[in-house]
Formats: C-alpha cells, structure tokens, sequence
C-alpha cells in the first residue's frame, strides 16, 4: 500500500495538511502570463519557487517553460528585493527582448513588502523599458488564496495594465476562458467562431504550451493574446468570464475601467454549462446558432442516452480547483451520476454552497470540502467507497490502494498525455470526458466480469 | 588552437556566449566560463557557488529544494513537515525519483506523503509556531513516527519562528520521537547546495549517533551522496551484497532513520557526490575515526575500480579475490552491450550540465561508448568539485557562504575508534591509495573542451546551436528547449524515468538508452516534404 498510513477514522485537523489539493499562487500568475504573446514572466522572490513552478508546468506540458527570477539571497531578503528587480529586468530585456515582462510576487518578496508598482515605475525612469516595452506586475502572495487565485491576480492585472477605452467599439466579445489547458482554449475559440462571434480570448496559451518539433526554438512561440488585442479588450461589446474564481475580477475590472459589461458564467465543462456558454454568446452578439454546434451537442446527448446504464447511480470522488468542480459536478448530476465526495484545496464557502446545490436532489449524502486535502478525500473514500476518481495525477495513489478505476483530469497531470492537445470543454469535450469516463469504468468491469458473464458487446 | 567540431576555436565559442549580455554580467560570466587546460592567461581558475544573476534564466533551485527535496526527501520513516505556504511542500512531493524498498511488513514510508503547515497570512503577521507546534502534534498523533523532521521556507526565516526551540519542546513532551528542524530558507546561500550542508548538518547533529546497537555484516561500509534516482542505490547494493561488503547506511537512497542512527558503526565511508557530503564523511572521521574514500559507481569500469578500492582498504585476500570474480562474472554482459552499441555511438559527442557530480561521473559511461564530451559543467558546486581538493585552503568565504554553518567536531569522548593504525594507513598510501582525494572534473576533460559553471539557459541554446552535440544532458526546464532544437536531451536528474544507470546492470542500461535517443528516428521527421522540397518544377506525371 502506497498510502499505508492513512487512517478510516476522520479526526479534524486544524493545523497540518496532508496531501494537498492546491498550491501556491506564483505558478498561477506563471502560467496566465504564459497567454500573453511574447511575454516572458517574472518570479520576484528567490530562484527556487521559479524553478519549482517552472518544473511543475514542465512535467505536465512536455513543453519548454521559460521564466526569470529575482535570484533573492539573504541580503535582497533584508534590503528588499528592488535592486534584484531593476537589474532582472535590464537583463532580460537585452539578453531575451520580450514584448512584456509579467512579473509576479512570491510569499518572500510580500513578507519584505516590495512594491511592484513603484518598482516598475523606478525602472521606466531608468530607461530600463525600452519603448514599446512593458512590464506588468501581479501581488500573489502564497499564503493566500491558491493556485487559482493567483491565475485570477495576473489576469486582473492584464486588464489593468493594457485595456484602453477608445471611444470606438470593435464589435468584439472578451472571452476570459479561466484555468484550462490550451486545447480547451483552442476549443472555445473554435466554438465562438462556428457560433459567428468575433473575440478576443486571454490568456490565451494555445499555440504557446503545445507546440510543434521541427528543428526551432522558439522563446517565444507564436500563440498567446497579443497585446494590440489585449488593449482592444476595453473597445469590445462585452465580456464573457469563464468560472468566477479565476475569471471574474479580470471581467469586473474591465466593466468598471473600460465600461465594457460583463456575464460570469461557469466554465464550459460538460452539457449544460456549454449551453449556458453557447446561449450568452448568442445573445451577447446577437447571432443564431448554426446548425453544426446543434449537431455537436446532439452527438453529446445521444452518447449520454446510448450509454446511460453504465454512469447511472455510479459513485464519484472528486478533487481539483472550484470553477473547474462546480462544472463537472453539474456534468456528473446531468449523467445521473452520484458525485459523492468533493474536495478542492482552495478556500471559500461560496463553492461549498454551490456544490450543495448542484446536487441538492441526488439520493446520497454528499461531502464537501473547499480548503480540504487529499488525505481527507482518501479518509472520505475509505468510509464510502466510490466506483470513480477524478482528479490530477497524485490520486492514483489512491486509485491504486482503494483500486478505483480513475479519470486524471485538472493540474497537474505528470503522467499521461492528451491534456495539451485534446480539449474538455464544448460539446466535444462532452465527448471527450465521457469516452475516458466510460473507457475506465468498463475496462473495470471487463476485468471484474467472471468468465461465464463476460460480455463482448456493451 | 584546438578547434571544436564545427571549426570554431572555444574562444570563438566563449565569446559568442558572452557577446549579447550587458558588461556587467559579461564579466561576471566570464570568470564560470572556462576552456579546459585554462589556455586563458587571465581566469585560470573556474569560478563557482556564486550568485546567480538576476533576471538570468538558471538552472539551479534553492537551498530548501537541496535539504527538503534531496537530501531529506529519500529518507522513508521520517515525517517530513514543509513549514511554510502551500508550495514549496506540493512541489516537493514525490517529484524527485528517489525510490525506496519499504516492502518488509510493518515497514513505515512516508515519502509518499507531502506535510505542511499551509501557512497563512494570519501566521505570517502574528508568527506561525503555534500553527507548527499544532501540526506536529497532530502529526504525532495521527501516525507515531520514529521522528517528524521540519523545514522552513522563505517567509519563515524572516518572521523569526524558532523552528528549533518548537522542534525541542515537542521532542521532549513525546519522550519516543525524534524532533528537528532545518533553516533552510531558499533565499539562503546561492543553490541546492546549501541546502545539502544544512540538511547533512543536522543529521549529523540529531541523528548520527543515536543507535550504539551491534549490526551484523562484514565489510561495513556507508555509501556517502548516492540518492537512490531510478534504483541506482538498489544496484549498488546488489553488487555490494554479492562481493560480501555491507552496506551499513546510504545517504540518503532507500535510507531509514535507523540507518543514518547507526553510520558510527561502519570502517569505510565511500563517498559517490563528493558535492553533497564530502563534509559529512570529514566529521564522521574526525568524530569516529572512520576514514572515506571517494567512489564512482556510474560507469562499468569505474564500478570495478571502486570495489577494489574498497576491497584493498579492507585488505583481505577472500574479499579482494570475491570482487575480482564478481567484476569477472558481470563485466562480459557489459562489455557485449557496449561493443555493439558502440558501432553506432562511436565519436559522437555530449554535453553535460547536472548537479554537482553527475557531470564528471557520467563522463565514463559516454566514454565506454566511445563517445567525447565537449562541454560540461555543474548546476551548484564548488571550485573543488571543477579543480580538486586541492583548492579548498584557497576557497573564499564570502557572504553567502558564511550563512551556511559549519559544525565543530571533536572526537567522541568514548566512541572514537580509528579504524586503521598509522602504521596501516601508511602502508595503503604508499601502495598508491588515496584518502579523501577527489581531482575534480577539470583533469578528465580534454583540452579545449569548454567547463561552464552554472550554464543558464541562453548559453545553453548558444552551446547547441554552434557545437551540435549529439547528446545534451541536464534536467527537466532545460529538456523541451533543447529538443525542440532536434538535439535529443537526456535528463541526468529524473533520468526520464528511466534507469538504473550506476552499477553494471546500470551501464547496460545506459549504453541502450544513449543508443535509443541518439539514433532515434524522430530527429529526422523535423520537416515536411513540401518544406524540404519546397519547389513545384517536379510535376508528378499521373498514369
Ligand atoms: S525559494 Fe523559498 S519559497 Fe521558493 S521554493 Fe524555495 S523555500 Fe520555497
Ligand atoms: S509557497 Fe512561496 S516560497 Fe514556496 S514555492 Fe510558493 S511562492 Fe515560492
């Protein structure tokens, strides 16, 4: 047993987490910066969280993940961090001449107090920004919020630092897709588009995290909102923000800065929330739907009715980030699917409450947790056992001890592919999800089944 | 001049590498940019453990990484408490490949667990030692390990929790579980390398030392910075097993904290990354009297030299003979897989750039193969691990250094033993055997290949544009750049989840995996045929 130590019996715990279901801000803000064309981001702090994230990212994209850092030693520590700062920046502008340096805190440069802004602002009085230049700037402590919120604080900071009201609109439709991998970014442009919405998406790391091999490097890849487009944010008709958590304070800042209003909807995980998705776009742009995204979601249902036997009444464990659970939640209550333990690591009431709601009439007790961890969800498990896992790739230790048949899915996922190239949203995410769902479930009971009621067709 | 493979001179090289940084950093670069044989009349020393340059992408992680992550990290029933914000412990959590054997029943392993106390803003105003004395307990409470070991991360340094006095108060309310605590802030020092010296500090501190028991075995030996990546340690001590030599304790692969309690009980320490440990292996002599020697196991030849190494310190005919069968039994396997692989790898080239030992020891396994490396050099250590001991009365204390403590150790009032008598250590070193001798990798490179300490990665890109090795080796930031370049990339930390590589077996291993990446088909599909050809004149004639 892997996790051999792991009691049944739940005692409460106030002050030690065990097997987290989150982390730190600073790679959230990393990986948003990563949407940006020709952004290189920034971790100002010491070099080690840069090297974890930069890693982290690495091990779940296969791809190269290029970030600075400050390099704080004790003196920086002590002295704050302004003068590591104003030479990163000089440094990296003439050794690898980004568009924009996105620089984000660490919980050692927030405890010191060092000021972004007016470091920015110190560096463009140097001459330290060549024209034509930027650099923006995200506070991300890791001793709040999470991952996610640290994502949210860069995007936030994208709006505030290049969104620009003309005067002119562009007809245009913000898209703001949260924390999805770039195939879901991919997928969302390619259903705004079917739909007949022109948009602008960011943080847009399709083309950027999945790129291709033929001979070239590319610091700086081709994908990635530029930031022409991300000015034209503040000239759109509206915003769409995907997931509240990740996408919301990006949208608002933009309403109460640029007056361009905003929907916050959820992410478009599953049938209904892409509906719900499809629907804005329609109306935010005034446009009929065309019959091929009809087409699409009919497939969806038609694979949820063909195959209903298999998901119904099936008990589900859940672990991840808010925005991204509330969608699959809602998706595994449309299935008749029980999702009867949910965890995220990340803190707020507001996701428990909706969690509850999404699954108010199911005939099941449901547990969940926002701030839990994954030795919880596992203590959870063993007190009620589940027939699915969903969650990144540290539950397969779980799956392994407890022999759960288990879908990876959210971050990260170190040890199997397909994240970076086929997408989970959409109708075609539908698709997606329930192709690996059914493919666990029934390779389980291809493997449970007795010789005597083996089947071939299911 | 020598010339390198394309025809540049490594002048030409070097100044290529420098040539697009402002002067300040041009200058600092220069002194860790190094053309073997130090045909530079004005850096005939490398420079190295130095800051690295903000704003500069680097390689290297920090001083937490180094105590948390490699040293502490292979250790399997020792709770392991991050103190501080959620991410420096979530990134540490099983991302090294340290693997371990905890199969006998009733075997404690933790290491799959990740511990922390999720500091948050409210510990970071009003302090966080109540929040770590309430996790240690709850910790003790839920699994009563052996001991709970805590680390601190960047914030904690700077609020001022004392880690320590909460890790002394808890060891003594428990009575039967060991409790300590590391200052490893990551802002401390300039690498990982710091935070091997303060992990190894307190082991030595806290653990070594602990269990005066009799352990049974022969030829007790420990194997001093070998971290157990892919089973290297499982088949060290495959082949230690069968020569009859004990393995009394690793540090830190496959290691328990019984293990690291009992180190005073071995004759020999047999140091492999002389970066990590050498310091331990000097005070575990001064303290006990047990002499070290430095090993290789990566590479088969360089297996079979430290065997008998090992065999000639113990100085019996029985096990000086056991090893020669044991080298004699297992090197035909070896040398067939590297007679043919070598058909394929012979003058092909490699560049190394790993760690602080990895880059002179896998020099062997690529020369077993016949293959030559042009460049190389460490992610974080020191001047000595480049030039040899010899350089270490001359080494600098500077600021960064300083922070680092070095313990004070005297000789055990009651368990200082020398192992060997003056009049026997004279004999050996007269015979040619070397104590605490480490050269360094500046002499086993050739002339005109290029040293470069701390590469970064857009000296890295420059190195594979103008050299083209066949091979490039570092970790996992560095691997997608690269190959993205068509050059294949072999990570020499994770070892792409390959592995073993040390040993025999572990050459064999390596000699198939270097043959499998260098002559993979994949690096000629990087263009299409209409990118090749891109012409239309040759019109297909339909039938
Ligand atoms: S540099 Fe500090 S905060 Fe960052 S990973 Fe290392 S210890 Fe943690
Ligand atoms: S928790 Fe702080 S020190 Fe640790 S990795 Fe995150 S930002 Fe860095």
């Amino acid at each position: 047993m892997l996790l051999r130590h792991t009691p049944k019996e739940v005692a409460e715990r106030k002050a030690l987490t065990i097997n987290p279901a989150k982390t730190c801000q600073p790679i959230g803000a990393m990986y948003a910066a990563l949407g940006i064309h020709g952004c290189l981001p920034h971790s100002h702090g010491s070099q080690g969280c840069c090297a974890y994230h930069r890693s982290a990212l690495t091990r779940h994209y296969k791809e190269p993940v290029s970030a600075a850092t400050s390099s704080f030693t004790e003196g920086a520590s002590v002295f704050g961090g302004q003068a590591n700062l104003l030479q990163a920046i000089e440094n990296i502008f003439t050794v690898y001449e980004p568009d924009v340096i996105a620089v984000h805190t660490t919980c050692l440069s927030e405890t010191i107090g060092d000021d972004l802004k007016q470091i920015a602002d110190k560096a463009q009085k140097e001459g330290k920004i060549p024209a034509g230049k930027h650099v923006i700037g995200a506070s991300t402590p890791s001793y709040v919020g999470s991952h996610v919120t640290g994502f949210s604080a860069m995007v936030k900071s994208m709006v505030a630092a290049f969104s620009e009201k003309t005067g002119k609109k562009n007809g245009k439709v913000n898209i703001i897709p949260g924390w999805v991998e770039p195939a879901d970014m991919e997928e969302i442009k390619r259903l705004a588009t079917l739909v007949g919405v022109e948009h602008i998406l960011f943080p847009d790391t399709s083309g950027v995290l999945n790129g291709p091999l033929s001979g070239e490097y590319k610091m700086f890849p081709d994908g990635g909102t530029t930031v022409a487009d991300l000015k034209a944010t503040g000239d759109a008709m509206g915003t769409l923000a995907l997931g509240e958590l990740c996408s919301g304070d990006a949208a608002r800042l933009l309403d109460s800065q640029c007056k361009v209003p905003c929907k916050v909807l959820d992410m478009p995980f599953g049938l209904r929330a892409t509906d719900r998705f499809v629907d804005a776009l329609r109306i935010l742009a005034g446009v009929t739907v065309p019959d091929e995204v009809a087409l699409e979601r009919g497939q969806l249902v038609d694979l949820i009715s063909d195959m209903h036997q298999y998901f119904y009444h099936k008990k589900v464990a859940l672990v991840g980030d808010p925005d991204q659970l509330v969608s699959m939640v809602e998706f595994l209550v449309t299935l008749d699917m029980l999702p009867v333990h949910v965890v995220t690591g990340t803190p707020g009431k507001a996701f428990e409450r909706r969690i509850k709601e999404l699954t108010a009439g199911l005939p099941c007790e449901v547990n969940v947790r926002a701030g839990g961890d994954m030795f919880l969800l596992h203590q959870w498990i063993k007190n009620e056992p589940v027939d699915l896992l969903i969650g990144n790739t540290y539950c397969k230790y779980m799956a392994r001890d407890e022999d759960i048949p288990f879908v990876r899915w959210g971050f990260p996922i170190l040890d199997r592919q397909g994240h970076q190239y086929f997408p989970t949203v959409g109708y075609k995410g539908g698709l997606r999800l329930l192709e690996k769902i059914l493919g666990v479930l029934l390779d389980r009971k291809d493997r449970d089944d007795p010789e005597q009621t083996f089947e071939l067709v299911l | 001049m020598a010339t390198t493979k394309n025809g540049l001179a490594p002048t030409e090289v070097k100044e290529e590498l420098l040539r697009k940084y402002p002067p300040k950093v041009a200058r600092k670069r220069a002194k860790q940019i190094m053309i073997n044989e130090a045909q530079q009349a004005e850096t005939p020393e490398i420079t190295a453990n130095v800051r690295t340059i903000p704003g500069i992408i680097t390689m290297r992680g920090c001083t937490y990484a180094g105590c948390k992550g490699v040293i502490l990290g292979p250790t399997r029933d020792i709770v392991n408490i991050t103190h501080g914000p959620i991410g420096c412990g979530f990134y540490s959590w099983l991302t090294r490949r340290n693997q371990t054997d905890a199969s006998a029943p009733g075997a404690e392993n933790y290491m799959t667990y990740c511990f922390s106390t999720d500091m948050q803003d409210q510990d970071i105003i009003f302090g966080g030692e109540k929040k770590l004395e309430a996790a240690i307990e709850e910790a003790y409470e839920i699994f009563h390990p052996k001991a709970i070991a805590i680390f601190a991360t960047c914030p904690v340094g700077l609020i001022g929790d004392d880690i320590h006095a909460v890790a002394r108060k808890m060891k003594a309310k428990f009575g039967d579980c060991n409790v300590f605590a590391f200052s490893c802030e990551g802002y401390k020092g300039v690498s990982q390398s710091a935070g091997h010296h303060i992990a190894n500090n307190q082991i030595f501190r806290h653990v070594v030392g602990e269990n005066d028991a009799d352990k049974p075995g022969e030829y007790r030996i420990n194997l001093l910075g070998e971290y157990n990546i892919g089973g290297d340690g499982f088949e060290i001590d495959r082949i230690l097993k069968k020569c009859g030599i004990t393995n009394n304790a690793t540090f830190s692969g496959n290691s328990t904290y019984d293990q690291f309690a009992s180190a005073h009980k071995a004759d020999l320490n047999a140091v492999m990354c002389h970066r990590s440990i050498n310091y331990v292996a000097d005070m575990l002599e001064t303290k006990y009297g047990i002499p070290w020697i430095k090993v290789n196991f990566i590479g088969a030849a360089s297996t079979a030299k430290s065997l008998r190494k090992i065999a000639q310190y113990f100085g019996d005919r029985s096990l000086i003979d056991r090893v020669e069968e044991v080298i004699a039994e297992e090197m035909p396997a070896v040398e067939a897989v590297a007679a043919d692989v070598r058909t394929r790898t012979e003058g092909k080239t490699a560049m190394l750039f790993v760690g602080g030992s990895r880059a002179h020891h896998y020099q062997d396994l690529f020369a077993e193969m016949g293959m030559q490396t042009i460049s190389a050099g460490y992610e974080f250590a020191h001047r000595d691990d480049y030039e040899g001991r010899h350089v270490i009365p001359e080494l600098k204390v500077d600021a960064d250094s300083r922070n680092i403590e070095e313990l004070e150790v005297e000789a055990d009032p009651t368990r200082f033993a020398p192992r060997k008598s003056p009049e026997e250590l004279k004999k050996l070193e007269e015979a040619g055997f070397k104590f605490k001798h480490y050269d360094g990798l500046v002499p086993d490179m050739d002339k005109g290949t290029l040293v470069v300490d701390d590469l970064n990665q857009y000296e890295a890109e420059k190195l594979v544009e103008l050299l083209r090795p066949d091979i490039f080796c570092a970790g996992i930031k560095e691997k997608f750049s690269i190959q993205k370049l068509g050059i294949p990339m072999k990570q020499l930390h994770s070892y792409d989840s390959g592995g073993p590589y040390a040993g025999f077996q572990g050459a064999v291993n390596f000699y198939k995996e270097i043959d499998r990446l260098v002559n993979s088909k994949v690096w000629g599909y990087m263009k299409a045929p209409w990118q090749e050809h891109p012409e239309l004149s040759a019109a297909y004639v339909w039938e």
